[in-house]
């Protein structure tokens, strides 16, 4: 197609595709600390239903990007929008309860409560409602069975009644994906999920990951390249906090510039 | 209200501010270095009191009596480190509060024990015991200008130790990062019992000066403690700087409130009323004042650039 | 702590069963053995179990390490004296009173101090409590530092007055009853399990969408109003309030408690504040320095005492089974 009828053709599928396909867009998001930039000028959008990989060496700033998206840093310039509506300076729990969930690099799981626990909490901030004081949480049967769920999902469903303290590292990393998916999100933000995983772990999570995939967009920021280009759809190079790349994952491997900066180095 | 009260008033402030500092000091240094709660520290300042008065009343001199006395406190700290702090760094804010209670319950008994429950008076030495005139305006007692005088040099002492030398540059290091500061072959354990022993001696030196003024006895500690939590918390844990700023603000609020909250409320509401309140309100000035401080600031005036 | 350790079943709910029922008959005895002052230890124990329980759901469930607990302890007690000054001994009208002073007093410091953390948490309840403290000092209408003579007990429009120390025995246990069962409710309710979430990770609570603030000012308030009332039981029993209730020793001495029994734990604090009141009395009786060996029983329990007396019967159960 020439570059003309791509143009065309974009415009004609805009007003459209804005409305029903649009999940996550950033515009020209900016944050500096002092003098260094963290996030310089991003735009990237991530569509319903797609795994969207954000990439990029250590130190490019795609921790930063992910806690402006979650609210946990405030933006110094640029826009946030969730389906359409500004979230740029919202609080972190609202923009949860709009459907805004994630992952922590480091693991972050609630260490003194059991497995099902965990994951029940994530069901209830879902579920709303919470300020209830008597009747146990453990009958109330729609959540637990909700919880349960999750966890069967991730493959943890054995391991229901441990203490989340005693998971191994992969483990806790499941419970993490149990948690942020029972939440049912709209956007799933999750940051490096492979982190300090060894080779079977990462592979048992890309196969969670795929039968995560088309129900939430997700925002996936990872170091392991064999699980990016297994999940992405599309994959945004984050070097030094700006985005110098953005296509599928074949042209990403083919892109000159991106050897060059990022693959070149590893 | 008139000049020479307020004067007076101004003055008694600081040496009130200087008192809380000397405690504050190494409160904040413990609590910002290693994280430790030490509600004991005060017992120290009990401690130095005891240790001052007592020798005053056998050896008939003040000044040989403090210069026994501060590495006895001195000592004191570094034991009771040795002995049951140093278990206790790794351990949660809860195990720190109720173990440093205990030790509260301990020290009141060894001194009620040793000294007897009465407390111990001296008087001061001739020397010191004088009023000056100031500025033709009013009079003041010596020796709380004395008081005012040594707690500033401490201070500045302090200041220039921890901002000036190698020793200081370790235990801001350590404040910040401990990893960092053993990997430089600094035995971490030793540095901080000399940084609490150090404490210690500090808040003794507050009981030791002001022993002549109100006498040694049990449970003065508890009471400066309390303020000195105060201070440091407004003042930002782990700064020197906030501590010695945020002692003055607290002793003069505390000192002014007490002599002027009265006459000030008789300008807003009747007279009866405000003779009610203003003692009430002026007990609860400071406290008030870290409340509204916490609200706006969290972390204090000063916060730890770190953590 | 899983659920298990929230069942009254296993071990430390037959402690319960058998410290309650123990409780029951202990009336009856101290009538037969002619020992009215072990009522009143007894009753004193009881009391301050409810001022524990309550602060066990901040502290223990909540990790809220609240360090001005007595506070409303003594809040409760002047909800009966100062009526009691007026010549008010409405019981009905002085409960009202304590949820209400307590309730107002918990909600406006939960606004500030629920905003700090850590260390900054445990001064600023401190210093709260000790506002009170002073206040009450100060106050020389209702006393000052002397304290205030309470002449009669509460008077309930049906019941009469809670006139005989037997009465008022119960209607303590009563109480502590009631307060077990309400906390075992909240603590395993869906929202004492955002509770005990925030004690675990407050920020991945709140990343789930969470609004942890106001789930941890309710609990506080609840815990207030909780404490509150055993105030007014203890201002009931006492017959006497001075500033002296609330003194933060008295709320380091409550913290103590929790810990002793094992904090996070129903009973724990039943059982910390029955071996605090039993050390108390025996070491007391035993030498006018008994705080020495006191506060180094304390120093003792924290460094080795993991768990308290709840861990400890959980440990000899696991070694014999």
């Amino acid at each position: 197609m020439p570059p003309v009828a791509v143009a065309a053709a974009q415009i004609a599928t805009l007003p459209a595709g804005r409305d029903t396909d649009m999940l996550l867009e950033v515009i020209d998001l900016y944050k500096a600390f002092g003098g260094v930039v963290a996030t310089n000028h991003v735009s990237l959008e991530v569509r319903e239903g797609e795994v969207h990989a954000v990439i990029g060496p250590n130190g490019a700033g795609k921790t930063t990007l992910v806690s402006q998206l979650t609210g946990e840093l405030r933006p110094d310039g640029g826009r946030v929008r969730l389906a359409g509506r500004t979230i740029t300076r919202m609080p972190t729990h609202r923009r949860a309860r709009l459907g805004v969930a994630r992952s922590f690099q480091i693991t972050s799981v609630v260490n003194n409560l059991s497995v099902l626990e965990n994951v029940l909490l994530a069901v209830q901030a879902h579920a709303g409602h919470n300020f209830r004081f008597w009747r146990p949480a453990l009958r109330c049967r729609d959540l637990v069975d909700a919880a349960h769920a999750s966890l069967q999902r991730v493959g943890l469903g054995e391991l229901a009644d441990r203490s989340a303290a005693d998971l191994s590292h992969g483990e806790h990393r499941q419970l993490e994906i149990a948690m942020a998916t029972a939440t049912q999100p709209r956007l799933l933000l999750l940051d490096e999920p492979m982190a300090g995983m060894g080779r079977e772990e990462t592979v048992r999570m890309v196969d969670i990951l795929n039968t995560i995939r088309g129900g939430p967009g997700i925002l996936l920021i990872e170091h392991d390249m064999d699980a990016v280009f297994a999940l992405a759809d599309r994959i945004s190079v984050l070097v030094n906090g700006a985005v110098i790349a953005c296509d599928t994952p074949d042209a990403i491997r083919n892109n000159a510039q991106v050897k060059a900066a990022y693959l070149g180095e590893d | 209200m008139d000049g020479a009260l307020i004067l007076v008033q101004l003055l008694n402030g600081i040496q009130l501010g200087v008192l809380l500092f000397l405690v504050a000091a190494g409160l904040t240094l413990v609590f910002g270095i290693m994280d430790f709660v030490n509600l004991a520290h005060g017992a120290l300042y009990m401690i130095g009191a005891f240790f001052c008065a007592w020798l005053t009343l056998n050896l008939d001199s003040f000044v040989v009596a403090i210069l026994i006395s501060l590495p006895g406190v001195f000592i004191v700290g570094y034991v009771v480190e040795l002995l049951v702090i140093r278990h206790l760094y790794h351990r949660n804010h809860l195990d720190q509060v109720l173990a440093t209670f205990g030790l509260i319950l301990v020290f009141d008994t060894i001194v009620h024990l040793v000294w007897g429950p009465a407390g111990l008076t001296f008087t001061l030495p001739d020397a010191v015991n004088g009023r000056i005139n100031l500025f033709g305006i009013t009079e003041f007692p010596v020796y709380r200008l004395l008081i005012i005088a040594a707690g500033l040099l401490v201070a500045l002492g302090l200041y220039l130790v921890i901002g000036r030398t190698r020793i200081g540059m370790l235990v801001r290091a350590g404040a910040s990062n401990r990893v960092m500061v053993g990997a430089l072959g600094v035995d971490i354990n030793k540095l901080f019992r000399y940084v609490f022993a150090t404490g210690a001696m500090l808040a003794g030196f507050g009981g030791m000066i002001i022993a002549p003024i109100t006498e040694a006895r049990i449970g003065m500690g508890s009471d400066i403690l309390l303020i000195a939590f105060v201070v440091i918390i407004i003042g930002g844990i782990g700064s020197i700087r906030g501590a010695f700023i945020a002692s003055l603000i607290v002793g003069l609020i505390d000192t002014m409130g007490r002599s002027f909250l009265d006459d000030l409320m008789k300008l807003v509401i009747n007279e009866t009323a405000a003779e009610t309140a203003a003692p009430a309100i002026s007990a609860m000035l400071v406290y008030i004042l870290m409340a509204a401080i916490l609200y706006f600031r969290p972390q204090g005036l000063f916060p730890p650039k770190v953590r | 702590m899983n659920l298990k350790s929230l069942s009254p079943a296993g071990p430390n709910g037959w402690v319960m069963v058998i410290t309650l029922v123990a409780l029951v008959l202990v009336p009856p005895y101290t009538v037969l053995a002619n020992e009215p002052f072990f009522l009143d230890l007894v009753m004193r124990a009881v009391i301050l179990s409810i001022a524990a329980v309550s602060l066990n759901l901040v502290l223990g469930y909540g990790g809220m390490i609240s360090f001005g607990h007595a506070a409303y302890l003594g809040i409760g007690a002047y909800c009966v004296g100062i009526p009691g000054y007026y010549g008010i001994y409405d019981g009905v009208f002085q409960l009202l009173l304590v949820v209400a002073v307590c309730g107002v007093f918990a909600l406006v410091t939960g606004l500030v101090c629920l905003r700090t953390r850590g260390v900054y948490f445990i001064m600023i309840t401190l210093a709260f409590a000790q506002m009170v403290f002073y206040a009450m000092v100060s106050l020389d209408e209702y006393g000052g530092d002397d304290g205030l003579v309470i002449y009669e007990r509460s008077r309930f429009p049906l019941g009469g007055a809670i006139g005989d120390s037997i009465t008022l025995y119960y209607v303590c246990l009563a109480v502590l009853v009631a307060t077990l069962l309400l906390v075992h409710r909240i603590v395993n309710s869906r929202f004492g399990l955002v509770i005990r979430g925030t004690a675990g990770n407050d920020a991945r609570l709140q990343s789930l969408g969470l609004p942890t603030f106001r789930y941890r000012l309710i609990c506080y308030v609840i815990a207030g109003i909780m404490c509150g009332i055993a105030g007014w039981l203890l201002g009931n029993f006492t017959l006497f309030i001075s500033p002296e209730m609330m003194n933060w020793i008295r709320s380091g001495e409550l913290i103590f408690m929790v810990v002793l029994g094992g904090a996070g734990s129903l009973f724990g604090p039943v059982l910390g504040t029955g071996a605090f009141i039993t050390l108390e009395e025996f070491l007391s009786g035993f030498t006018v320095y008994w705080q020495l060996y006191f506060g180094i029983f304390l120093v003792l329990v924290v460094l080795f005492g993991r768990g308290g007396l709840h861990g400890f019967i959980e440990w000899l159960f696991r070694r014999r089974s």
